[in-house]
């Protein structure tokens, strides 16, 4: 994945959007109620696990915050949301992207996968998930959705990572309990039953 | 011997949800009419507040309520060191003065705003010497630290006393506290290699995944709860009590909890929790309090930095004479933990040395607020004294690894300050063989130092240490006519799993498949057991003792009812294959299904109508009347253990540095546990590989930045704080155990979390130290910036001992 693409969209989505971006505005900008005065919500339509959805979105409003306090999907989880951390890493068009650093204003075009969207019509697991699960990857689980989502991005660029690419392609997702070895073993095992 | 379950991997019931997305963690939930919490907090590292003006706030369209610290201590604040729910004297920047609750988090914060705060400005303190001088800044309302049954009182050195220390020299004040054991001018008299000088361990942010997120909610007068912690009924019990609700009327939901590192394993590390729910309790509506990292950062604590001076001394023969540390630890805002105690006790243990002496204070800086995290103390300290017994390995000719095996603990050994407590069990010596083994520590010795351009090979060895047990807890089973087994479990679930690997002890004494058990957790109306708070590496240890003690009532229970039922003594039945049989003749018995039948049919004891064990605590008390005649029930109170569990790990490590960059690689890295059978080997794969990455942040990375001018934090993030990554890592971790019983706990097991960092941390600094040509930092973190002035000579001690700042 490549975080400084998304983090680069997302300021161009600030500017474009008259919003101001600081760490200290960014969470209320997040959580999708936020309406200052002179802003109304405006019904856009977006892709969300290959269902167009219609939703009522503030100009300032982050994706992650649109998935998960709009449309209800909290597998995406927020471990920053200031673009630190990829707990919120979504796919965009198949690139891995940090939700809380792109303006749903900016989707409209965009196909949006979420970690909800990964599993198969009959309930089977993804590739991904089901390695994850067989090699005990997650430890808190708390960034275990942005991992998924960011192994499921390198596969699909790279389906037969070395160990060492896979830990490139997973370098924007942080795990605070450290569970990286076994990620990697998830991602390893995923390119071997995927 | 032969288990069914123990020593096997299994699928814990909560990964697919957590692969998923589906596992609930606190901020996920909302509630109809669920309004929202957003916090004031302290702009100001060290305050009083004079006067609160809310009346344009509340006067706000969608603005419900305000909770400050008035309605929370009616009667006045604690004058106590640790956490307040919200506080009008705030010893620290972000500390929550009031919380509004409104329609969204804009009007909220709108509201916030509007309110008019006035504050009287005292006098802050960064760095707990720069409070110890005379004259100097106290960090509490009336001192600069707290003497039990004394209240707060000051602390003071002379000028000279202070600079002195800063200078590299042993501390000359009195101290408050010193532990001690052994003779140690004798012990030094005897060593042939004496090492001696001041050192700094930073303090750091625990920085979970998952800020501390809350919501609360009433209903037919019972509190609903959502909020993070590490342990369940352990937290339920404690945040009952700060948020003023009877045990039997809080309902506390936590199915996952985003990460611990300790500082969420009792409920007055998290009284933010108490918040929403005091607010819901106002208002009467669903409060979510949703927490920012930056929040998270400011009330999420941090480990405790000390400022110490040691001094070791070795024998001809490289066994450890003595140990004397004198250590001043920094107690933050809010006050701290017993770091400098631990780590002492650490010294004594790991090296066996044979007399060892701490003398300590803690003392307040205006800081985050320090408690336990990840090894409190044994982790700092095995950093710190790893590259000085390399120093005395090499001045007395001995190899690294020897002088280890030397001084190693074993079975039959005791250690600890000022008691030395014997070890329930004690394979350290096989742990270092093993290492070596895997990590071939004698094959690599030729190109110890050895230079490729401008990188250095190092070397480094080191051991971690943690008491990993504890007992005199509750447990708890059920059986229902399907035959089923429901282990009713309290242990919380940050992440090790051991919620599920204790609840298979269970398992294993009744001989139950495991797909016909369910694990009973993650809601305390699931009616649960008491538990050991889950911190202190000790779950493992305690809780299948609680398990296995429950489900071994029920299984004399069980042959009772046989036995009365179908003739012969109980002792005369056995239990397979869900059935319990006569020895002597399989064919007479029950199954597990009509056991239970029987059970509920003859009540009193089987149902747990009667005759409970006395001492049950009174949270589980409150559980098992609750399940009380719904049916067949194993309960279990947990006696007292005898000597140390221990939890023993050793790690090996080679890295190349470069001496151009300051930057080094860790080329491989071997880590080895030593913590009795082995449960579950994924999730004690898990804590080894968890533990190599928090070793990596404790020695290269992670450190608090202050601004002494202003006392604002400046590394409120994962970036500045700095957390490692996965660039920060290996790509290969090659972990293995050592894998024998402890014969204190009935499956052999102890814990491991916390010292499989410390070994981690202790080898790669000796490494560090080794690829220098030997040289000691005598800090933690060593950073780049560190090695590289080294390397060019430049002095960058700008503030020598410095605490949360650079270089501490
Ligand atoms: S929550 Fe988006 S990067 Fe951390
Ligand atoms: S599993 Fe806990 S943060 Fe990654």
């Amino acid at each position: 994945m490549n975080p400084k693409l998304t983090r680069r969209r997302f300021i161009k989505g600030v500017i474009a959007s008259g919003a101001a971006a600081t760490t200290t505005t960014m969470w209320y900008a997040a959580n999708g109620q936020n309406r200052p005065a002179g802003y109304v919500e405006r019904l856009i339509r977006i892709n969300v696990n290959g269902q167009v959805r219609n939703v009522d979105v503030a100009p300032q409003e982050t994706l992650a915050s649109t998935l998960r306090y709009k449309l209800g999907l909290t597998g995406t989880k927020l471990g920053c949301n200031r673009g630190e951390c990829g707990a919120c890493t979504v796919l965009v068009d198949d690139i891995a992207t940090y939700s809380c650093s792109v303006l749903t204003h900016s989707m409209k075009n965009g196909r949006i996968e979420t970690v909800e969207g990964l599993e198969s019509a009959n309930g089977d697991l993804h590739p991904v998930q089901q390695a994850f699960v067989e090699s005990l990857s997650p430890q808190c689980g708390y960034c275990t959705p942005g991992q998924v989502m960011a192994a499921v991005a390198l596969l699909r660029i790279n389906p037969n990572p070395t160990r060492e690419e896979a830990q490139l392609g997973m370098s924007g997702n942080i795990c605070r309990c450290g569970s990286y070895d076994s990620y990697l073993d998830g991602v390893m095992r995923a390119a071997e039953i995927g | 011997m032969a288990y069914m379950h123990i020593g096997k991997d299994f699928v814990p019931p909560d990964v697919t949800g957590k692969v998923t997305g589906r596992i609930k963690y606190a901020e996920d939930y909302t509630r109809e009419g669920m309004v929202y919490a957003r916090l004031l907090t302290s702009p100001i590292p060290h305050a009083r507040v004079i006067d609160i003006d809310a009346s344009a706030a509340l006067a706000m369209e969608g603005v419900f309520g305000i909770l400050t610290a008035d309605d929370v201590y009616p009667d006045g604040e604690p004058q106590s060191t640790g956490l307040k729910i919200l506080t009008n004297e705030p010893t620290l920047v972000g500390e929550p003065i009031l919380a509004v609750a409104a329609i969204d988090e804009k009007t909220a914060e709108t509201a916030i705003a509007a309110i008019s705060v006035t504050f009287e400005r005292l006098p802050f303190v960064i760095d707990p010497l720069d409070s110890l001088a005379e004259g100097g800044p106290n960090a509490y309302n009336g001192g600069n630290t707290f003497a039990f049954r004394e209240g707060f009182i000051e602390e003071k050195w002379t000028t000279d006393q202070v600079a002195s220390f800063r200078a590299g020299n042993e501390p000359t004040a009195a101290a408050p506290t010193e532990l001690a054991y052994g003779d140690l001018d004798a012990a030094f008299g005897e060593s042939a290699y004496v090492y001696e000088n001041t050192f700094t361990t930073a303090g750091y942010p625990h920085m979970s995944m998952e800020p501390r997120s809350a919501m609360a909610y009433w209903e037919d007068g019972k509190l609903y709860l959502h909020a993070t912690s590490q342990s369940l009924t352990a937290f339920a019990d404690g945040i009952a009590g700060i948020i003023g609700v009877a045990k039997e009327d809080l309902v506390f939901i936590n199915a996952a909890t985003g990460g611990g590192f300790g500082q969420r394993a009792r409920a007055g590390s998290v009284p933010s929790a108490a918040i929403p729910a005091k607010l819901s309790q106002k208002i009467n509506r669903p409060v979510m309090m949703r927490v920012t990292r930056e929040e998270e950062f400011t009330i999420g604590g941090a480990r405790q930095g000390f400022q110490g001076w040691i001094k070791l001394g070795f024998r001809q023969n490289g066994t450890m004479a003595a140990a004397d540390l004198w250590i001043v630890s920094d107690n933050g805002g809010k006050g701290g933990g017993g770091d400098a105690f631990s780590a002492t006790n650490a010294i004594s243990i790991v090296y066996q040395a044979d007399a060892v002496r701490l003398r300590g204070v803690s003392i307040g800086s205006n800081t985050a607020h320090r408690g336990a995290q990840r090894g409190p103390g044994e982790n700092q300290i095995a950093a710190i004294v790893s590259p000085i017994l390399d120093k005395a390995a090499d001045e007395l000719g001995i190899d690294r690894l020897e002088i280890r095996k030397i001084n190693t603990p074993q079975n039959g050994d005791e250690g600890g300050v000022p008691q030395r407590t014997p070890f329930t069990s004690a394979y350290m010596p096989e742990a270092l063989e093993q290492t070596a083994q895997l990590f071939d520590w004698a094959g690599r010795q030729p190109r110890r130092r050895q230079r490729n351009g401008s990188k250095v090979t190092g070397f480094g060895i080191g051991q971690g240490y943690h008491n990993a047990g504890r007992s005199g807890m509750d447990g708890i089973v059920m059986m229902g006519p399907d035959g089923r087994l429901k282990i009713h479990n309290g242990v919380g679930n940050l992440g090790t799993y051991s919620y599920a690997s204790t609840s298979r002890a269970a398992a294993e004494a009744l001989k139950m498949p495991w797909d016909s058990c369910d694990i009973i957790t993650g809601r305390t109306d699931l009616h649960l057991p008491i538990t050991s708070p889950q911190d202190g590496s000790n779950s493992i240890f305690t809780n299948t003792r609680t398990c296995w003690g429950a489900a071994q009532d029920m299984l004399t229970k069980m042959k009772e009812i046989a036995a009365s039922d179908l003739g012969g003594a109980p002792a005369e039945y056995d239990i397979s294959n869900e059935r319990v049989h006569q020895i002597a003749n399989q064919s007479v018995g029950y199954t597990y299904a009509q056991v239970a039948r029987r059970a509920m049919e003859l009540g009193g004891k089987y149902t747990g109508e009667a005759e409970l064990p006395e001492d049950l605590a009174e949270w589980t008390q409150i559980s098992v009347s609750r399940l009380a005649g719904s049916g067949f029930m194993g309960v279990y109170h947990d006696p007292a253990h005898s000597g140390n569990p221990p939890g023993f790990t050793v790690t090996a490590c080679e890295i190349e540095l470069d001496t151009e960059t300051g930057k080094f690689e860790i080329i491989d890295v071997v880590t080895v546990a030593e913590c009795g059978t082995v449960m579950h080997p994924q999730g004690l794969k898990n804590q080894m590989v968890g533990g190599v990455v928090w070793g990596i942040g404790l020695s290269a990375l992670e450190r608090h930045l202050y601004d002494p001018q202003n006392g604002l934090p400046a590394s409120t993030g994962y970036w500045q704080s700095k957390v490692p990554t996965y660039l920060d890592t290996p790509a290969r971790i090659v972990s293995g155990w050592v894998d024998l019983p402890d014969p204190e706990n009935p499956v052999g097991a102890r814990g491991i979390g916390e010292p499989s960092m410390g070994a981690v941390s202790a080898a790669l600094n000796a490494a560090i130290s080794d690829a220098l040509g030997g040289h000691i930092f005598n800090a933690t973190p060593v950073t780049t910036d560190m090695i590289i002035n080294h390397i060019a000579g430049i002095s960058e001690d700008w503030v020598p001992l410095a605490q949360n700042n650079f270089r501490g």
